[in-house]
């Protein structure tokens, strides 16, 4: 294992985060002031409650994973994307680096970016309302499984992509979708019966309910089934990679 | 000396059927300069991409130091350095950290004053802290050296390095490659410059159409393949050259006042003498004679046309 060449890209990747650190850091800060701004104070006021929670407290989980995952995808898919469209990808191919090493240095890189901005989210949201964690470790686990598989998930788009246009394309038809209707801002139970079990094939709403029993003890799908999903959705991109290295797909062609 | 490069019938055909290399077979000797020349589209990029690692073969082998290519690729790779021909370069980084991270990519530990001194024998030191989308095209392509230099390979392969480079940075870089070359590096570098070749190859190998036509020595090409024109200056102008002359297939100049004889330096007999000779018995007056070699460009314009003689 080249360790060394996998810390250069992860350090490489870092650099970029940290030129535009005060964009990361105020664009996650602003997004979450407004939704609590809007669905907290706005129309929060008007609902009481769901499943017991405050519903200021109640989109927190939601919210995270929102951001989360649209930023695990966005910062992978770019962070392979651009070396391919700039031409460095060249050096990567040329190094005797395995495509493993190269998946771990620029998905960690991702993955940590995503992890920093769930962790300001979080810390803006607990300035708006009171919040107790229940399970730290796994809002942990699920925080950390999400980054690493929607990172990977990315990656995959990075490949795939041939212009912007088709980088933005799953992130903004299929993942903001999933995750809006994944029950971010809301309980399934508060949906009509026939939508309660059509949602349950969205996969978003596995990792959603996972990640708010954390917070709050309560979840609309067992726990061990979001963990399962996670794992499988992990496992899929793995293959996927896999797959890629294997075959050289739109990289070595 | 022993190879350190050896290609056996590497072969690349892309999908719609168009073969790129067809089966080229090359050893290359440590130490050495190899020129490659080729015309537009010859597969002198696509040759390097795949010695290299960027795209796979379709059959065919490739060992850099005894290690393969494909089953051994991080010992092969480890020796080979690129410079590839487009400025391919992360705008927004530095320069020294843009070389820091290709040395970082080979799994080498960090070597501060071995980037100095490569940084500063390509005039880049001065630069080192500027984004490289503030360099000027000469110097980005100093930056892709620099990058290729960073973990000391063993062979370095320069594809086009003196594209749309002024004369001054051109003989600056040929002043590198030669010093690379007397510290025991391979290289083996593209070209569209005859001159460039001329200047600082050891072994020219000309490729066109996915086939390599030939490699030989610098000097015996020029020797072996080399044409030499003799020009007979006349003291005053002719209307035509002289019946007596006919058999030595001479051509008269725009001006009338040269004769130009052309001669093969593989021939027993060049016909030098007696053409001189034959001149003297016509009763012309020699103002002055000069020669011409061939130059590489010759060499090349004659093999890529299918004209081998």
């Amino acid at each position: 294992m080249n360790l060394t060449a996998i810390w250069s890209i992860y350090r490489f990747e870092m650099t970029r985060f940290f030129r535009t650190l005060f964009q990361s850091f105020l664009s996650p800060v602003l997004s979450t002031s407004l939704y609590f701004v809007v669905f907290g104070a706005a129309i929060g006021s008007r609902i009481d409650q769901v499943d017991g929670i405050d519903y200021g407290a109640f989109i927190v989980p939601g919210l995270i994973m929102l951001s989360v995952m649209t930023q695990s995808i966005s910062n992978a898919s770019f962070g392979i994307y651009f070396p391919k469209f700039i031409g460095t990808i060249y050096e990567l191919l040329s190094a005797p680096v395995s495509f493993l090493e190269i998946v771990l240095g620029y998905v960690g890189a991702a993955a940590t970016k995503a992890l920093f901005i769930g962790v300001v989210i979080l810390a803006t949201s607990s300035l708006f309302v009171d919040l107790s964690i229940a399970h730290p470790m796994a809002m942990v686990l699920f925080l950390l499984l999400t980054c690493l598989s929607f990172a990977l998930m990315g990656f995959i788009i990075g490949i795939w992509a041939k212009n912007f246009e088709q980088l933005q394309l799953v992130p903004l038809l299929v993942v903001t979708p999933l995750v809006f209707l994944g029950g971010s801002f809301y309980s399934i139970s508060m949906l009509p019966p026939i939508w309660q079990k059509v949602t349950l094939f969205n996969p978003v709403v596995y990792l959603i309910s996972g990640f708010r029993w954390s917070f709050f003890g309560t979840s609309d799908v067992p726990v061990g089934l979001s963990l399962l999903a996670i794992g499988g959705f992990t496992l899929a991109c793995l293959c996927v990679i896999w797959w890629i290295f294997k075959t050289g797909w739109r990289i070595r062609e | 000396m022993a190879a350190i490069l050896s290609i056996s019938d590497l072969r690349k055909s892309y999908d719609g059927g168009f073969e790129a290399l067809k089966g080229v077979s090359l050893d290359i000797d440590e130490g050495e300069i190899l020129a490659l020349l080729g015309p537009n589209g010859a597969g002198k990029t696509t040759l390097i991409s795949t010695v290299c690692g960027i795209i796979s073969p379709t059959s065919g082998s490739v060992k850099v130091g005894g290690h393969c290519t494909l089953s051994d690729f991080r010992a092969a790779r480890s020796l080979i350095g690129l410079v590839p021909q487009e400025i391919n370069l992360e705008p927004f980084e530095k320069v020294i950290n843009s070389v820091r991270f290709s040395r970082g990519l080979f799994g080498k530990p960090r070597n501060e004053a071995l980037i100095e001194d490569i940084l500063r024998k390509l005039s880049l030191w001065d630069k080192r802290n500027s984004q490289v989308k503030e360099l000027s095209g000469g110097m980005k392509r100093r930056v892709l050296i620099a990058k290729a230099l960073a973990h000391e390979p063993r062979v370095l392969f320069l594809d086009e390095p003196t594209a749309g480079v002024d004369v001054e940075l051109r003989k600056d870089m040929w002043e590198v490659v030669r010093e690379l070359k007397a510290n025991g590096v391979t290289i083996i570098l593209t070209t569209h410059y005859i001159e460039e070749a001329e200047a600082i190859a050891d072994r020219v190998g000309v490729i066109a159409n996915g086939e390599i036509l030939l490699v030989k020595d610098k000097d015996e090409l020029m020797t072996q393949l080399g044409q030499k024109q003799l020009c007979v200056h006349l003291s005053a102008p002719i209307s035509d050259v002289p019946a007596s002359l006919a058999a030595h297939a001479l051509e008269l100049n725009a001006e009338g006042d040269a004769l130009i004889y052309t001669y093969d330096t593989r021939g027993e007999r060049t016909g030098i003498t007696s053409l001189l000779n034959d001149v003297a018995a016509a009763g012309l007056v020699l103002a002055d004679v000069s020669t011409r070699q061939s130059s590489l460009e010759d060499i090349f314009v004659g093999l890529v046309s299918g004209d081998k003689a």
